[in-house]
């Protein structure tokens, strides 16, 4: 455990651990969710199950990612809170788009309406909780 | 199927759903007021997460009960996925509330309070038969 300094903010504490919860509540809906819709109707609308099921793995892996809160779990969490940005843009998007495409909802459909647009807002603020707690740590050049 | 005067309802409608969603509501905006007032979660919250439990425990106890009788649930799959979920809210609630002795905790415990009564609902619509 090689602190850089005694006062260097971690991913993994205060807001972070909030953030982090969520995070955690969110793996659990859609993973149990993507479970379920693959294991008993997969063939109704597999686009729809397998997103549902990558909207899992991001969320586990984010959560993992922001609780370990070194260098390698910073770059983790990054990774995922970017790629689940763009699944709920881009899977919100063409949801409305082409909903032919989605017979049943995803965690991601109509840019997560169906959970209080939350996927929408936990990307941002995950991005955000990584830029401040970086900040402090090195100050970035603006 | 559906009698107007005396619907056999699902047995998570009943008062302990009622009386779990309410203490869930009290804790979140009692939780919230000692996250503002930056106070790490204080044995209030932990007591109020503890009844809550128990509650959904007996939420359990009386489904157990329901399906014993001869009941079954419109989506059986995401019923008991909802029931599991359910159960293991203010556990973990409580376990990270303790980890973060901070105004966060406090956060912690609210926002998994404002998830919990979205559970019980999503748990009364799944044991209906939908579009029936």
């Amino acid at each position: 455990m090689a602190e850089l300094s005694p006062a260097r903010p971690r991913t993994n504490s205060g807001p972070g651990r909030l953030l982090i919860a969520v995070y955690l509540l969110f793996a659990i809906a859609a993973s149990s969710r993507a479970t379920l819709q693959i294991v008993t109707r997969f063939d109704e609308a597999p686009l729809a199950y397998l997103l549902s099921a990558l909207a899992a793995v991001v969320y586990i892996v984010a959560a993992a990612g922001l609780a370990r809160a070194g260098h390698a779990g910073r770059r983790i969490a990054l990774a995922c809170c970017a790629l689940e940005l763009v699944g709920v843009v881009g899977v919100g998007a063409f949801s409305l788009a082409r909903p032919d495409l989605f017979p049943d909802e995803t965690v991601w459909s109509g840019f997560g309406s169906g959970y209080g647009y939350i996927p929408l807002v936990l990307p941002i603020l995950g991005l955000v909780w990584l830029r401040h707690t970086r900040s402090r740590t090195a100050p970035a050049p603006s | 199927m559906t009698t107007a005067a005396t619907t056999t309802g699902s047995p998570a409608d009943g008062a302990l759903a009622v009386a779990a969603i309410v203490l869930s509501l009290l804790v979140a905006v009692w939780a919230l007021v000692a996250a503002l007032r930056h106070r790490p979660p204080d044995r209030m919250q932990l007591i109020g997460l503890a009844v809550l439990e128990l509650l959904l425990l007996g939420l359990v106890l009386v489904t157990a009960v329901a399906l014993a009788g001869g009941e079954r649930p419109g989506e059986p799959g995401s019923f008991f996925g909802y029931l599991v979920t359910l159960v293991c809210l203010p556990p973990l609630a409580a376990v990270l509330a303790r980890m973060e002795p901070t105004r966060w905790g406090s956060a912690i415990v609210c926002a998994v309070c404002l998830v919990t009564p979205v559970v019980v609902v999503r748990l009364q619509q799944t044991w209906q038969v939908l579009g029936g």
